[in-house]
């Protein structure tokens, strides 16, 4: 287990903070108050959506109540403060992230939509026939399935990075595959299967020292860790809002400048032109280049309140918190007789794969839906990562900041339900 | 187990889960589909005998859940003997069932009624259901049909 401590938004080390209150974050989040069969939820799918505290769902709301215009169109006033939020919005997510600058994070519908932008312009603009795109064997298939058809298109090849039984990628293949036809390396920064963290300065390193540009997904890594553009090295790093306590809906792109510069359009529309004729079209700058159409403005105000909100929280006590839910739930769950755990890396974040030997990742998650604790059972949109560990699929508890080690306990006594039914 | 629970796992289901029975491929078959569930990845395999306009012998293969297992399994044991057109009403009446539509009639083999506790977890209902979507397309088929849930 990784002793580092990190928060997001917080990289930089600070002095010992109080441990983190779990009690009293969960007082923020309306949602967790649910009750599931007759039972207090246990919301251990934070790796599919986190829960949205009391201001991301307050900023929203304020926002429609009182600032709903279009952006960057009217002259009135209300389109202006709505112009504004946006605006304070992207500079938020620019902070979040430690890029250089604002023009370089584009607002999307969430990560996927990001991946597909970044295949579907860059790679269509820059790939050629006999070109390598290495991604690895733990994507999620929304940064592996755009690969492969940018790649159909262009007549560029997807070659994967292979994974160690632990889960880990396998150092020794860094050499073999990312090479001088590589073009492009695209990779997950934490895998939503295992929780395994990448070690993508060291890749971005090999990629550009062969000339190629680096894409990470950053989906399950915002929640979690701290993330800085500048020293992870990479070109391109995508996110979604609503795995880290945001809302659905949006999600945003970095970009390194001078790549999206070069790059062309993903979608046409209005927003994203900067001279329009019958006779031809030329094109805003980044970032709006790459908006078409309104964006979702609620959402990304959202998205910066949520960025606030981890502002609020206590520093480093909270990775301290996360990893020892990590720690506690492996072991755990671990030691139950029967069970299989799929990923045990050196370094990872707090989520935690598994099988209950001889029962369907379905019927464990049908059970402990039963006691009230959600849990993702099935491939994850990870197929090739399944296929590599000779399974069909898992079940993932994934943790979150307003988890606490007795919700724990209660998915360690369903799982001793799990094997009472299914003997 | 609390109620919904054991209403789903009934032992019944449980047994045919432990030990599905006709899980083989039937020697002499000429009707054949692959059902699968993108969604979960889940997938199974139908062969049937058809002598005429009856099905006078079914099988199944395949990876899946206790519901899914359990009802291939009990649906092969349900169609042997039934005419084409017995089959498609057991599933639309098996259909109405799990997902808590009016109308499910008495008509419906008791064996099955065991799959009633399915309505109350929605999520299950395509694991169910699946078994019988590749049987309909075997039957509608020629020789090797596929079908999915989605």
């Amino acid at each position: 287990m990784t002793a580092t401590a990190r928060v997001p938004g917080n990289a930089g080390p600070g002095p010992a903070p109080a441990p983190f209150d779990a009690e009293r974050a969960r007082k923020d989040f309306p949602g967790l108050a649910a009750r599931i069969r007759g039972y207090p939820l246990i919301y251990l799918d934070n790796a599919a959506t986190s829960q949205r505290p009391r201001q991301v769902i307050e900023a929203i709301s304020t926002f429609e109540l009182t600032h709903a215009a279009n952006v960057h169109r009217g002259v009135h006033t209300l389109s202006q403060q709505a112009t504004a939020a946006y605006d304070e919005a992207r500079e938020k997510v620019r902070a979040f992230i430690n890029a250089g600058n604002a023009s370089e994070i584009i607002f999307t519908s969430g990560t996927t939509a990001s991946l597909n932008l970044v295949a579907g312009s860059y790679g269509r603009r820059f790939l050629k026939p006999g070109d390598e795109i290495v991604v690895t064997e733990m994507e999620h298939h929304s940064n592996l399935v755009p690969w492969q058809l940018i790649a159909e298109q262009t007549g560029a090849v997807v070659r994967a990075l292979p994974v160690n039984d632990r889960g880990e990628l396998e150092r020794q293949a860094f050499d073999q595959l990312i090479g001088p036809r590589t073009r492009i390396v695209a990779l997950a920064h934490v895998s939503n299967v295992m929780g395994t963290v990448n070690p993508v300065r060291e890749i971005a390193d090999r990629a550009h020292a062969q000339g190629a540009v680096v894409v990470v997904d950053g989906a399950q890594a915002v929640p979690h860790l701290p993330v800085d553009v500048q020293r992870l090295g990479c070109d391109f790093y995508a996110a979604s809002a609503h795995k880290m306590y945001g809302p659905t809906g949006v999600g945003f792109l970095y970009g390194r400048l001078d790549l999206l510069e070069r790059m062309p359009p993903w979608q046409g529309g209005g927003g994203m032109i900067e001279r329009v004729a019958l006779e031809g079209t030329t094109f805003a700058p980044p970032p709006a280049r790459f908006e078409a159409g309104t964006p979702p403005i609620a959402q990304a105000v959202g998205l910066g309140a949520a960025i606030d909100y981890f502002r609020t929280l206590a520093g480093e006590s909270l990775a301290h918190h996360e990893q020892d839910l990590l720690a506690y739930a492996t072991t755990q769950v671990g030691q139950l007789p029967g069970v299989r755990l799929i990923g045990t890396a050196n370094d990872r974040v707090s989520v935690l794969s598994f099988l209950v030997e001889g029962v369907h990742p379905h019927d464990v998650g049908t059970v402990l839906d039963a006691r009230g604790v959600a849990v993702r059972a099935g491939h994850h949109c990870a197929q090739p990562l399944m296929r590599r560990f000779g399974v069909q699929g898992t079940v993932r508890a994934s943790f979150g900041l307003y988890n606490r080690r007795e919700e724990v306990d209660v998915l360690v006594d369903a799982l001793g339900e799990v094997r009472k039914v299914f003997g | 187990m609390n109620g919904d629970l054991s209403e789903l796992y009934q032992s019944l289901i449980l047994d045919h889960n432990r030990a599905p029975r006709n899980f083989r491929v039937l020697e002499g078959a000429n009707r054949h589909a692959d059902g699968y569930n993108p969604l979960c990845g889940d997938s199974l395999s139908v062969w049937l005998k058809l002598e005429g306009d009856k099905i006078v012998d079914a099988s199944f293969q395949g990876s899946g859940c206790a519901i899914s297992k359990a009802s291939a399994s009990l649906m092969t044991t349900v169609v042997k003997g039934k005419t084409r057109e017995e089959a498609g009403e057991i599933f639309a009446n098996f259909q109405r069932m799990v997902t808590g539509q009016p109308g499910a009639s008495d008509d419906l083999p008791p064996r099955l009624a065991v799959f009633a506790g399915v309505r109350e977890y929605p999520a299950r209902v395509k694991c169910a259901s699946l078994p019988w979507h590749a049987m309909k397309a075997a039957l509608e088929g020629s020789e090797t049909e596929r079908v999915s849930t989605e």
